[in-house]
């Protein structure tokens, strides 16, 4: 029978849709005209400006910092929740599982007012550890989310042959459980980095005066139109290793979305 | 399991207290003084007052919020909307392409997840800006009038709130496509039925919880914006988002950010409600 091609007619504009927006921006990156609205020529001006802003350069680098420090947490607090969750099914368990899945589905703007008032509550500075705390925060239900899929389909029939043929507790997880984990773990540490490296809404709200990160001050430009050539360039360089760290986390999760 | 089997309560303990005391410092109790900070005054230093006051959840109904409110909720609604009618089809044409091209379009799909989401925000804002392209477009097909713009207002906000959450509404709706059982439409065919009608009485009944589950994850990201109508709206596109954001870093009243939070808190928590009871009314008809 002939099938409608309406849904795929829409689908191809939904993907239009989706990649237009990007690729104007990445073209207009080596647009000499300001706004874009014209081709005026081919420039790498742009490039060269972004390179001397050292104020982004610090941003990137403050960003990059508490990424990789929160994934880090992240990864050790997420694999263990997993593996509480996977290996015990008490009442505390479902607490433990509502505590990881409601923060997924909260608005950002409400973890980062809840952890501002929180903050200001004990009297604590805001600053690089509020934000790195903050990250730490809506890092781990997303590792251990990934890390629990990944549980549900693992043979633990190898646990046992490590335990049976006289391996201690430890070294079954140390040398059995974590290298075949390895793969999730590490795909929800990439995960936890990007929304880390992204986050805007959370971030700003626990800021404190002498830590800016990337989305900062991306922000701030946006806000004010201020070197909109300069965040097009920005944002090319970042779509390039957005789709490098995609390219990475495929192969190593190394399997298709669905089965 | 005999991993864990000798002394098993301490072993339990020992790996789920680190994740469970994290989330219950920094997210359980947090979340519990935002909801007693909303029945606090504010004092004029920027602080919060002695005592206890109903005035904050109050203000909500004033004519300063209220408005802000309604327009939050159906601007909400509208992209939830607008998302389930471009993801449908979307979601339909990827189950039914074959398995190279379905893996492909899926990819397609999730990479806007992967990119930074300030970035897609900061492309349509110099999409639609006065020198942008498509306003040199549209002003030289003379379908706008030139100084009209484009940015700065509800429309904007909601173009861009349904080009942000639109992957959100096609992945759980291909996730149930995929389990649907296309013969049924060719069934419905044969009997008679014309493709749209078929695709309406069989297809969307038999996504339905799909279209729950993306409605819901769209509406609630949504009235939870503060970045969209803060970037591409206006002062008459702000929703309750930007309020909070405002009581918080302008004028310091932190009680009245939190009776704001608050009501944000009571409709995400209202729907993920109805929406938990639905998913367990369907899992005890299954079984």
């Amino acid at each position: 029978m002939k099938r409608s091609l309406l849904p795929g007619l829409v689908l191809a504009m939904v993907l239009v849709f989706f990649y237009a927006p990007i690729a104007v921006l990445v073209v207009n990156s080596f647009n000499a005209s300001r706004f874009g609205g014209s081709w005026e020529g081919f420039t790498t001006k742009w490039y060269a400006m972004l390179w001397e802003s050292d104020d982004i350069w610090d941003a990137l680098f403050t960003s990059l910092k508490i990424a990789a420090l929160a994934s880090i947490a992240a990864m050790i607090l997420g694999t263990l929740a997993a593996l509480a969750l996977h290996q015990f099914r008490s009442r505390w368990q479902r607490l433990h599982l509502a505590a990881i899945t409601v923060p997924l589905v909260m608005p950002d703007i409400l973890m980062g007012i809840s952890l501002l008032l929180f903050f200001v509550a004990i009297g604590m500075q805001t600053g690089f550890t509020t934000i790195w705390i903050a990250h730490v925060t809506f890092c781990l239900s997303y590792v251990a989310m990934i890390v629990l899929a990944r549980l549900q389909d693992f043979d633990f029939t190898l646990v046992d042959a490590a335990r049976d043929l006289g391996a201690s507790r430890w070294q079954t997880a140390r040398l059995v459980l974590l290298p075949l984990l390895m793969p999730g773990i590490i795909a929800g540490g990439l995960l936890a980095f990007t929304l880390s490296i992204d986050d805007y809404i959370i971030t700003f709200f626990v800021q404190g005066a002498g830590t800016t990160t990337l989305p900062l001050r991306v922000y701030s430009m946006i806000k004010t139109s201020r070197n909109m050539p300069v965040i097009n360039a920005l944002s090319s360089l970042m779509l390039a290793v957005t789709f490098i760290a995609v390219a990475i986390s495929f192969r190593l999760t190394k399997r298709p979305i669905h089965k | 399991m005999k991993l864990w089997s000798p002394s098993q309560k301490r072993r339990e303990w020992l790996i789920t207290l680190p994740s469970l005391a994290w989330l219950t410092v920094f997210f359980v109790i947090p979340t519990t003084i935002v909801l007693v900070l909303a029945c606090k005054p504010a004092d004029a230093l920027g602080g919060v007052g002695a005592g206890w006051t109903l005035d904050n959840i109050r203000a909500l109904g004033d004519a300063q919020y209220l408005p802000v409110v309604w327009r939050t909720l159906w601007i909400g609604a509208a992209t939830s909307i607008i998302c389930l009618v471009l993801a449908l089809p979307s979601a339909y044409a990827i189950a039914r392409a074959n398995t190279v091209w379905r893996n492909t379009l899926l990819l397609l799909v999730i990479i806007p997840f992967w990119t930074s989401f300030l970035i897609r925000i900061f492309a349509w804002k110099s999409l639609l800006h006065p020198d942008g392209i498509i306003d040199r477009l549209l002003t030289s097909l003379h379908l706008v009038e030139e100084g009209a713009p484009l940015l700065y207002n509800s429309s904007a906000v909601l173009l861009v709130m349904v080009y942000t959450q639109l992957p959100f509404a096609i992945l759980p709706l291909y996730a149930a496509a995929e389990k649907f059982d296309f013969t049924l439409l060719e069934a419905a065919r044969d009997l008679g039925a014309s493709k749209l009608r078929a695709f309406a009485c069989v297809f969307i009944p038999g996504v339905s919880r799909g279209i729950g589950a993306a409605a819901l994850m769209v509406f609630v990201a949504a009235i939870g914006m503060y970045v969209v109508p803060d970037i591409v709206g206006g002062t008459d596109s702000e929703m309750i988002g930007n309020k909070i954001a405002q009581r918080v870093q302008g004028d310091r009243n932190l009680p009245l950010a939190s009776a704001l939070a608050t009501a944000m808190l009571a409709g995400v928590l209202f729907l993920l409600g109805i929406g938990w009871r639905i998913n367990k009314s369907a899992e005890v008809q299954k079984s």
